[in-house]
């Protein structure tokens, strides 16, 4: 299935991808990070079981040195 | 009053209390250490953090900011800044508290314009009464306008942060009548963020009666940022200490010398 992250277009060779393994093929267990999925946002204890679909929209941001 | 008299009190701002009357930005240095450094140098409590995406690239332990400056032992304040719409600001806001496992202090900054960075108001008011219905404790930047700041406190914002003047320019406090006025009306604390140059802009906020003062460009910009930040810390507390010393009334001339006026070897 095709996901959008962050503006960029990525393949997974599945069709079905819970959040969680989505956060493991990402590289992203242990860090702080927060997910939204076509502007809603999917707290990090929905992760187990919310599932991914052809086509979603995810942002995926976290905190960076500002004013 | 003696100075011992005098205990330093501490800033509240939405029931949480602050020692520290500086708060201080995490952008523009030249790496983590230094920003851990220049922040503890300041010894402010309260640093503002902005929110953009991950960068997916990165390798897996390459440190972020958060390694640097652990969220529980700072008040992390998550910005808006880069947005230019209420609906932009909000939903930045909202994943900054899932973020941050459900922190709700934010700082609301909606911009008008991308070259002053000035601030839209409009927006800004639109913007805090979606948050404040939410949940969150709203410190929010805005203009010097001392209508827009009363109007801000009336819909709950916690914390009123008038420009001193604009983001990152360094021009220093231009306008100190309208900052009178706003601390004047208000009640919820009221703090200088932006245009702050050097300790002395700092402490001439403090001096006018500001409850604190927000930072980034000056201490991060300086030659010597951890200096710098030293610098600002003592600024502060200087102007802090200055208002509620009552400074003496300004006079033309006085005809009255410190010296005493008897005695004089004739």
């Amino acid at each position: 299935m095709k996901i959008s992250i962050n503006g960029k277009i990525k393949v997974f060779d599945t069709d079905i991808l819970t959040f969680e393994s989505l956060v493991k093929e990402l590289n992203l267990v242990g860090k702080r990070f927060a997910i939204e999925k076509n502007g809603e946002i999917i707290p990090k204890s929905h992760f187990a079981d919310h599932q991914l679909s052809n086509g979603d929209k995810l942002e995926i941001i976290g905190a960076v040195g500002g004013g | 009053m003696d100075k011992f008299a005098y205990k330093p009190e501490a800033m509240i701002i939405a029931g949480r209390s602050f020692k520290s009357r500086l708060l201080v930005g995490t952008g523009k240095y030249k790496d983590f250490q230094e920003t851990k450094s220049a922040v503890d140098e300041s010894g402010a409590q309260i640093v503002t953090v902005a929110i953009r995406r991950v960068n997916l690239g990165q390798d897996r332990n390459e440190p972020s900011l958060l390694d640097f400056l652990p969220p529980d032992q700072y008040t992390y304040l998550p910005n808006t800044a880069g947005c230019y719409t209420a609906d932009d600001a909000v939903r930045t806001l909202r994943l900054a508290r899932e973020l941050l496992d459900g922190h709700n202090l934010v700082k609301l900054e909606v911009l008008g314009d991308p070259k002053t960075l000035y601030p839209n108001v409009v927006e800004t008011l639109e913007a805090a009464k979606i948050l404040i219905k939410d949940g969150f404790d709203v410190m929010v930047y805005t203009s010097d306008d001392p209508i827009i700041a009363k109007q801000l406190e009336d819909i709950g914002c916690c914390a009123v942060m008038p420009l001193a003047s604009l983001i990152g320019s360094g021009m220093g406090i231009l306008n100190p009548w309208n900052l009178e006025i706003i601390i004047d009306t208000l009640s919820v604390p009221v703090i200088v963020d932006a245009g702050v140059g050097t300790a002395s802009d700092a402490s001439i906020a403090m001096e006018l009666g500001c409850d604190g003062v927000l930072m980034n460009t000056a201490i991060a910009t300086a030659k010597n940022p951890i200096l710098m930040a030293s610098a600002m810390k003592k600024s502060v507390e200087a102007g802090r200490e200055a208002f509620l010393a009552g400074r003496m009334e300004k006079k033309l001339y006085s005809a009255s010398p410190s010296s005493p006026t008897t005695g004089i070897i004739k």
